[in-house]
């Protein structure tokens, strides 16, 4: 059942606008079509390779919809170029964004200092008090928070931000300051927090509201600038952006809510790999994203991304919405080798990145890096660089830097150091991995890698090994992942409310009536997207505890909105929490009260099926036509020779044994001595032990 | 130990699977604690320790500082336990708070467990977090009053929690009986003991697939890389003796300063910190003992040298001169409840002496107390409360940045609980949470801004605080000025108050509606204050953190009240400082 009727074509073209490149996926819903395009960024105004990249298509006005992932609002973020915006508080709190929760930057050190998004001087008091029961101990004069706003303006704010203490509690001092502000302010850009985050806790509610407030009119600008050249273009479908959950929003939503596209690049790629690996057969997967200076691992259990309920983005920086959990380690293709003081062979976290890169590129680093060993040990082609953009890379110079930098402090030769800044790398990837997969309990022989991005495929075997996974599963179109993610992730929304209540003092009917009128009003953004859906799911999420404790767990309630009820009851409550903290901690208190802290709703529009089948290769082609020769690899202490594919010539069902080499325009698969690769029904390459 | 060698890879990848261990089970422990000193403010550690030694093989990133230098001391007290009474099982688990075996004070349990691989004591793990209350004096333990152990709550020595796996409830009936919020901490234990299942759990994963030996002749590699790598950072500081000293208001018993002094002497790659010039034992909590003493030099020297790892090896190149003699090296009953605020004093000594071999590595003082802080009473129900917290301010000015705004003491990596979590907790109201203006140290770059916190109770409440620099300010270094005084005052009918013995008062009861305030200090300052560039003394009398007065007087700019500056006012007040 379609319950939207979409405008436009069936085409969908989902585009993921990174630092240098612009990569696009379209689809045909109508006749299972899809290609894929990759142009130029235009850093500063994206819209110029967004419209280049899409007409590789044809006609824009032909095209259904866009959905768009974009790093404009991490990048705001983490180069500190959002607005000038202001903050209006209680009385005696105005400091609250710049105190944090009175942590530091580092465990060990004292130095470095953090200065807030909102200055100061642009933090303004108003008398007004609401109490933890929601009591309005001090009601509110507009004309006090109208005359605060008009100061704001005057000193060039842009954008403001509303946060009470107690909020959570009880809105009514916000929506009646929200109310007094937005008389006087010239633009949309206003909010309070009870809008954006009624939880608990002032100091994440303050950052979370002062930096939606922060890159509203930066992301608001840039979605707005996209809207009128689509317009231009004659455009008119639907233009929707990921968000941070991995879900998809409508323009509208994200010119409010901002500050949920914090990782909209990044988690696209997630759904995409979700997608892919799940209809290869493999529901649960870690992704690994290696860039120049990082490694990004997420989790994929049962072909369900893990959230994150808060992520800092900097030191101080703190957003506190679901976020697709991302665990990032300083270890990346630009990572540098060097021996420390006490004699032991480190990689990372000082990175040459991308500028000057590796000693290879020749732009002129002397150190070596990660990709650099990669190179010296034969396992990039020194001869056809991935990217296109030199012409061939500097061996020679990557090995002495290797000799210099490596062999002579530990007395290893030259391969034989190569072998084991590669091999630390992989330790530390490992690491990541284990992180995210053991250390939560799970069984690393029923998760598969999946390498996205141009650098991971050549790590992945040794992944395997490491951390005992059970295959890796490189996608076709490695380079593309995150815009196919935006054509296939579903429309979602969540919202989150401050019960504090214990099970025993709970009025179910009161719950009851709380998460339908919660789900009604997340089903309805959804609704609103208007983008194809087959139908809305809306999950409920409880965060409990015993009473005394602050942390909570996550407890996914088993009830659905029917007639009007969800029919919960402290049975249900009970039994749901006892199962989620005995998974947690492995022992139950019983006795001791279980409180319930905040109620998460989700609603999911789920997008039709995506057939992915559309992605394998043409029949026809044969491994010996694929074959591209020999050449020397170093594993294992010595040199082996290694035949050498083209990947995306590859047919359906071909096998090779390691070692071997696939190589493709944007991508290095690397298939160990011991490992083996297939080709499966969708093209991905699967690489398993052999035997 | 073993003689077997690594390889450096395999070297690489061990340290960081042991640090991940250590590391989750402080993600364990602080997910699942009762009490939010450890849940929020994460006052706990763990860590894998040597069977024989109890040196520390291998911490977590993230514990509480001072408790990775004091925990190898805990270990080694078990140690001699096992040695007097024998019977040491796989399934045995050893509780204790014993301040003067290892501990700290007496709210802080440690939990400790042998490790066997085939039969034989392989290592020990262990953990520690701070419980909420152990009884005595003063609810949250604190007592500024304390003149013996016995006020400040019950010790219990080494005792067998876990035999072979069996709980003994008798001993956690007795801990349950000693506090004033038993469940909080029954919950604490719980979370412990996860932690120690969880930790075990994975080290024997581990040695699975490494096998004993490799992971052996791993911990005696990283212990001599750590030896290694702190002799070299040692051996370039210049050779002679530096002198510091610093002061403890009083110890809350009578009004005498108590003196914190350092001889630090460079010897090429050795360092010996005596301390034999400080004060002697004192009547009042502001003791500690030698392992207390010698675990915060290990945390003042890791916030200087951050690149040498956390385990005993570091600890080779240096001597400790710490005579009982000393308050700083006590012996039972002296009362300890206070350490808090004499190791930060010691942390700040051996900053003050390093600054002195090297001002390019130097740490001016930073805020250096805690300022403990209970508020007790009953609820409209009936029910007990003790709302117990401690409080941030600045970190001193350094040669890369000014001081930050605000943090936690070098002791701790804590947060503070927010202030909705306490109002939602407690029958409190918190009125102010702001930056405290003129509270930093000024310099060429200033300490980090101190802060203000004021409450108001909504019951009739017992008030306690123990606090320090009400007398003697966070010092400056390489020229820099000192932060402002920690001041304390609480409302009465008959007008504001302060403590006679400026940062300490125990039972001060307040009435419904009247506040008690603490005006936190900043850290100390980084070079002269008249050689920091004229727009950021501007930027920070428009912000409100340094008052016109003080940017005349003390940085030698002249603004007006928007923060703009009066240029040659500016140079006239600045002629002849140094560049």
């Amino acid at each position: 059942m379609n319950t939207n009727v979409k405008t436009g074509g069936a085409s969908v073209v989902g585009v993921d606008v990174g630092g240098t490149f612009t990569d696009l996926f379209f689809h045909d819903a109508a006749t299972g079509r899809f290609r894929t395009a990759k142009v130029s960024s235009n850093r500063g105004d994206e819209a110029i390779g967004f419209l280049e990249g899409l007409k590789t298509f044809g006609s824009i006005a032909e095209l259904g919809s866009i959905v768009h992932g974009t790093t404009v609002g991490t990048n705001a973020l983490l180069e500190r170029k959002g607005a000038c915006t202001a903050l209006i508080t209680t009385t005696g709190f105005r400091d609250v964004l710049e105190m944090r929760r009175r942590d530091r930057l580092n465990t060990w050190g004292l130095w470095g200092d953090f200065v807030p998004v909102i200055e100061r001087d642009l933090r303004f008091e108003v008398n007004e008090r609401i109490l933890a029961d929601g009591t309005v101990r001090k009601t509110l004069d507009p004309e006090e928070v109208k005359a605060a706003a008009r100061r704001a303006l005057a000193a060039g704010a842009e954008a403001l931000a509303i946060v009470f203490i107690n909020a959570y509690a009880n809105p009514a001092n916000e929506l009646v300051a929200l109310d007094a502000a937005q008389s006087v302010w010239p633009n949309e850009n206003v909010a309070c927090s009870s809008q954006i985050l009624p939880e608990i806790r002032e100091f994440e509610r303050t950052s979370t509201t002062a930096l939606n407030a922060y890159l509203q009119p930066v992301v608001g600008g840039y979605l707005r600038k996209l809207t009128d050249a689509l317009k231009s273009e004659a455009f008119s479908g639907r233009f929707h952006i990921v968000q941070s959950n991995g879900g998809v929003m409508s323009t509208e939503t994200a010119r409010r809510l901002p500050v949920r596209t914090a990782l909209s690049g990044p988690a696209a790629g997630v759904i995409a790999a979700a997608a892919i690996s799940k209809a290869a057969g493999f529901p649960n997967i870690i992704t690994g994203d290696l860039g120049g200076t990082s490694f990004d691992v997420s989790l994929v259990v049962e072909g369900e991304t893990s959230l994150a309920a808060q992520t800092t983005i900097d030191f101080g920086l703190v957003i506190r919405t679901p976020m697709i959990e991302i665990t990032t380690i300083g270890a990346g293709g630009g990572s540098i080798a060097h021996v420390d003081a006490g004699g032991l062979l480190q990689v990372g976290p000082e990175s040459a990145g991308s500028r000057p890169g590796p000693v290879a590129y020749g732009q002129g680093n002397t150190r070596p890096t990660l990709t650099d060993a990669n190179i010296v040990l034969g396992r990039i082609n020194a001869d056809r660089p991935i990217g296109g953009k030199l012409a061939r890379l500097d061996v020679e110079a990557a090995k002495k830097a290797i000799e210099e930098h490596v062999a002579k402090p530990t007395g290893l030769g030259v391969m034989e150091s190569a072998e084991a800044i590669v091999k630390i790398a992989d330790g530390r990837m490992a690491g990541a991995i284990r992180l995210v997969s053991i250390e939560r309990g799970h069984d690393p022989a029923k998760f598969v890698a999946v390498p996205f991005g141009g650098g991971g495929a050549l790590h992945a075997g040794s992944l395997i090994k490491d951390v005992g996974l059970q295959a890796a599963l490189v996608p076709r179109f490695p380079g593309v992942t995150s815009a196919l993610g935006c054509v296939i992730a579903d429309i979602r929304h969540d919202q989150v409310q401050t019960v504090n209540l214990t099970v025993a003092a709970l009025d179910t009917e009161v719950l009851d009536k709380r998460m339908v009128a919660e789900a009604e009003a997340a089903r309805q953004i959804v609704e609103e997207a208007g983008l194809q859906i087959e139908r809305i799911d809306v999950i409920f999420e409880l965060d409990m505890h015993y009473v005394g404790q602050t942390h909570t767990v996550s407890v996914p309630l088993p009830v659905t909105v029917e007639n009007g009820s969800t029919g919960v009851t402290r049975e249900i409550v009970q039994a749901a929490f006892d199962a989620a903290y005995q998974s947690s901690f492995s022992r139950l208190l019983p006795g001791l009260q279980a409180k319930i802290v905040n109620l998460r709703t989700s609603a999911i529009g789920r997008r039709p099926h995506f057939s992915l089948g559309a992605l394998a290769p043409e029949p026809g082609t044969t491994v010996e036509q694929a074959k591209r020769g020999n050449r020397p690899v170093w594993f294992d202490g010595g040199w082996h020779d290694t035949a050498i594919y083209a990947r995306l010539a590859l047919p359906v069902g071909a096998v090779i044994q390691g070692p071997a080499i696939l190589e493709q325009p944007d991508a290095t698969v690397l298939v160990d001595p011991d490992l083996m690769a297939r080709v499966d029904d969708f093209g991905n390459v699967i690489m398993e032990r052999k035997g | 130990m073993t003689t077997k060698t690594l390889d450096p890879v395999t070297l690489a990848i061990l340290n960081g699977r042991l640090e991940q261990i250590a590391d989750e089970m402080d993600a364990t422990l602080y997910r699942s604690a009762f009490n939010p000193i450890i849940a929020e403010a994460r006052d706990a550690c763990h860590g894998l320790y040597h069977a024989e030694t109890g040196a520390t093989l291998v911490q977590g990133t993230r514990g509480l500082p001072i408790f990775v230098g004091a925990m190898a001391f805990a270990v080694k007290a078990v140690i001699e336990k096992v040695a007097r009474d024998g019977n040491l099982s796989p399934g045995d688990t050893f509780l204790f708070n014993d301040p003067y075996a290892g501990g700290t004070h007496l709210n802080d349990f440690r939990l400790v467990r042998p490790v066997f691989r085939e039969d034989k004591l392989y290592c020990w793990i262990a953990s520690v977090g701070h419980w909420l209350d152990i009884g005595g004096n003063v609810p949250g333990g604190f007592n500024a009053k304390a003149t013996e152990s016995f006020q400040e709550g019950v010790r219990i020595p080494v005792v067998k929690l876990f035999t072979k796996g069996v709980i003994n409830n008798d001993i956690v009936e007795i801990l349950s009986a000693n506090s004033r919020v038993p469940l909080s901490n029954y919950g604490d234990l719980n979370g412990q003991l996860n932690a120690l299942d969880l930790g075990e759990r994975r080290l024997d994963e581990l040695l699975d697939s490494y096998g004993n030996d490799t992971v052996e002749a791993a911990f005696e590699a990283f212990s001599n890389r750590a030896e290694a790598m702190m002799r070299e950072e040692i051996r370039a500081l210049p050779d002679g003796t530096y002198v510091f000293e610093d002061y403890l208001d009083n110890d809350g018993i009578t009004p005498d300063k108590l003196t914190i002094a350092l001889d630090l002497t460079i010897r090429g790659d050795e360092m010996v910190l005596d301390f034999s010039r400080s004060s002697g034992p004192c009547a009042g909590p502001l003791n500690i003992a030698y392992s207390t003493a010698a675990a915060c030099c290990y945390v003042a020297l890791k916030h200087v040298f951050t690149s040498v790892p956390a385990n005993a090896g570091c600890l080779r190149p240096i001597e400790f001169v710490i005579p009982e003699t000393t308050l700083l090296g006590v012996k039972p009953p002296k009362p300890v409840g206070g350490y808090t605020e004499t190791i930060l004093r010691v942390i700040g000594v051996v900053f003050g002496a390093l600054a002195q071999a090297d001002p390019a590595r130097a740490t001016a003082g930073p805020f250096g107390t805690i300022n403990a802080l209970s508020i007790a009473g009953y609820r409209d129900d009936g029910s007990r409360y003790v709302m117990f917290s401690f409080f941030g301010g600045g970190l001193g000015g350094n040669p890369e940045s000014d001081g930050l705004n605000h943090a936690n003491n070098p002791i701790s990596m804590a947060t503070i609980p927010p202030a909705e979590i306490m109002e939602a907790s407690y029958p409190v109201l918190f009125t102010q949470w702001a930056l405290r203006p003129d509270s930093a140290g000024a310099g060429c770059h200033r300490g980090g801004v101190g802060a203000i916190y004021e409450v108001e109770a909504m019951t009739d409440a017992d008030v306690f605080l123990l606090g320090e620099r009400g007398v003697y300010a966070p010092f400056g270094v390489a020229g820099g000025g000192e932060a402002a005084l920690n001041r304390f005052t609480w409302q009465a009918d008959d007008g504001e108050h302060s403590p006679p013995l400026a940062s300490k008062v125990a039972d001060v009861r307040i009435k419904p509606g009247q506040r008690v305030r603490i005006e936190a200090p900043g850290g100390g300052g980084f070079g002269n204050p008249k050689t920091r560039p004229a727009e950021k003394v501007a930027r920070d009398v428009r912000l409100g953190f340094v008052s016109r007065e003080a940017a005349r007087e003390i940085y030698g700019v002249e603004t007006d009240a928007a923060g703009n500056i009066d240029m040659t006012a500016t140079m006239k007040l600045r002629e002849g400082a140094a560049a």
